[in-house]
């Protein structure tokens, strides 16, 4: 028990404290100053706008990948299963140069795309792929046990109430679905924001442009600004915080809907 | 989060047409195949496409040595220490009543939320040259950032909830009568632990090592800031990945990042295997219930 605490205190929550001091320690006027500075609002913007599309991609086909998974048969189902975890296990810095090389104008992918005009590399859409890759695994695994749960006889009254089966799915599994969904796409939206591994080696990390907050903040650390990096991390802090409270407030809000 | 298996029977009876259901599993494979399974082959034939004896001459090369001994040695020093917190942890919160337990529960799934940069950064901040104890630690001739206690000490800070999540979970679901009955019995707090805690949660301890192993092998963000990145020195294995890249040698850095890969998989087989060694217990409780109500 005191062991627990201590050790959670130690490891944790004191290093954590010195972000908000530090952040301050130069005055309110200095903390605003930083992270009002255009560069720093940019890769805000880019950061949370990337991850949000990121996790609207992962939203769409983790839905299908994790219906297909759960409800239909087809050879080599269980190897996709046991793959889809990939992206938690795969060290970032490898999934980052694996993506960068991939989608390179003469990667396996980036040739395809090279001809059409399409840059992936160093631009904000392959700060995207970057992050639906580690993204993947969250719709998925929060959507897979609540499909599997999924009462047939919900779906064999609607049907004998004389819905089809498109009826069936927008107005009976899509809103069963939807809290279970909204916590996957949650996470996944919040480890995007924190990323750092997968995307610097596809960003390219022009300032204005395709630098993402995580940078920034070792941007900042190697030219000896602590306190500007504290100051940015402390906004990046907050806004996981803020994203961790409402998934929990939503982990409530599903379970009493599902009835458990 | 990782770990997460179900047992999921196809059930028969109302399903889609048949076009719909193959054009759902195109698209999903389709999805999965240019974002899984491609990235996972280009590292294996990047990393072999000068010949295998150019893929052995770049991991036994001294630098990669050295980072692969860092990398091993992290590890074998963040683990433990994380083990035996979520051990003590989930025993904590799962076997007492306290105020502060649903606090202590969120608290410890926080490094989760943190950007690993952050996580670094905190840490520069208490032990760097400018940071709180930094004058102190200067004065008596101690590194730790740069070094490798600020490694291990960023390296326990990102994979510090896996063991304690785990377990919490097993132990919560678990409940208490077979400790109360060894404690009745007359077991005393180490025998209870080890005779009946331990069998029960043996798995789930495992899984929650394993995965917090990966972590602590493949971790970057944290890493970086923490380690300054001197080569042959402070890179761990994804920190050499990235030098090498940088300085283009592709097949190089792809030969010691198909190192990690291979941990990757052997996470994923050990994470499929635990959750077989479970399922069956989660059956038969689901089975016993069934007898019982009927």
């Amino acid at each position: 028990m005191a062991f627990t605490v201590l050790y959670l205190a130690a490891i944790v929550l004191v290093p954590l404290l010195t972000l908000p001091v530090k952040s301050f320690s130069d005055g309110w006027g200095f903390f605003w100053s930083t992270v009002s500075d255009p560069r720093v609002m940019a890769s805000y913007r880019l950061t949370i706008g990337a991850s949000f599309v990121a996790a609207l991609v992962n939203g769409g086909l983790g839905i299908i990948v994790a219906w297909v998974l759960v409800r239909y048969d087809f050879p080599g189902r269980r190897l996709v299963d046991a793959m889809i975890d990939l992206p938690f296990a795969l060290p970032t810095a490898v999934a980052g140069i694996t993506l960068t090389s991939l989608y390179a104008p003469t990667g396996w992918f980036g040739q395809y795309l090279a001809p059409y005009g399409v840059q992936a590399v160093f631009s904000p859409l392959g700060i995207t792929i970057a992050l639906v890759f580690i993204g993947l695994p969250f719709v998925v695994r929060t959507l897979q046990p609540v499909i599997a749960d999924l009462d047939v006889e919900l779906e064999e009254v609607a049907t004998s109430l004389g819905a089809d089966r498109i009826q069936l799915v927008f107005r009976v599994i899509l809103p069963y679905l939807y809290p279970a969904w909204l916590i996957g796409f949650g996470m996944a939206f919040a480890r995007a924001i924190g990323e750092y591994g997968s995307v610097v080696f596809i960003a390219g990390n022009m300032p204005m442009k395709t630098e993402i907050a995580s940078l920034l903040i070792i941007t900042k650390l190697t030219q000896y600004d602590y306190t500007g990096a504290a100051a940015v991390a402390f906004v990046l802090l907050v806004l996981s915080f803020a994203l961790l409270l409402v998934l929990n407030a939503l982990q409530g809000w599903s379970a009493k809907r599902l009835g458990y | 989060m990782a770990g997460h298996r179900v047992s999921r029977p196809i059930r028969p009876g109302l399903t889609e047409p048949y076009a719909v259901r193959v054009g759902l599993i195109v698209v999903a494979l389709a999805f999965l195949v240019v974002f899984l399974f491609v990235p996972f082959v280009f590292i294996f034939v990047e990393a072999l496409r000068n010949g295998w004896s150019a893929y052995v001459g770049a991991i036994e090369s001294p630098e990669s040595l050295a980072a692969i001994w860092l990398t091993v040695l992290v590890a074998a020093l963040s683990v433990p220490a994380n083990a035996l917190f979520g051990i003590a942890a989930a025993w904590a919160i799962t076997r007492f009543d306290f105020r502060g337990k649903r606090l202590l529960t969120t608290l410890i799934d926080l490094p989760f939320a943190v950007s690993p940069v952050v996580a670094g950064l905190i840490f520069v901040q208490l032990f760097g040259r400018q940071g709180w104890f930094g004058a102190w630690l200067s004065n008596h001739d101690i590194r730790v950032i740069f070094a490798l206690p600020g490694i291990v000490l960023a390296t326990i800070f990102v994979s510090f909830p896996f063991v304690a999540r785990e377990l919490i979970a097993v132990m919560e679901a678990s409940g208490r009568e077979e400790e109360e009955a060894a404690g009745l019995l007359g077991a005393n707090g180490w025998q209870m632990f080890r005779r009946v805690t331990l069998p029960n949660v043996k798995w789930a301890l495992i899984s929650g090592v394993i995965l917090c192993t990966a972590r602590a092998m493949g971790e970057f963000g944290a890493v970086s800031v923490v380690s300054g990145r001197i080569r042959g020195e402070t890179a761990t294995m994804p920190i050499h990945v990235e030098i090498l890249y940088n300085e283009y040698a592709f097949q190089a850095s792809f030969a010691v990042a198909s190192l990690l890969a291979l941990v990757a998989v052997f996470t994923l087989v050990m994470q499929t295997v635990v959750a077989r060694r479970t399922r069956p217990v989660v059956a038969d409780e689901a089975l016993a219930a069934e007898l019982i109500e009927s």
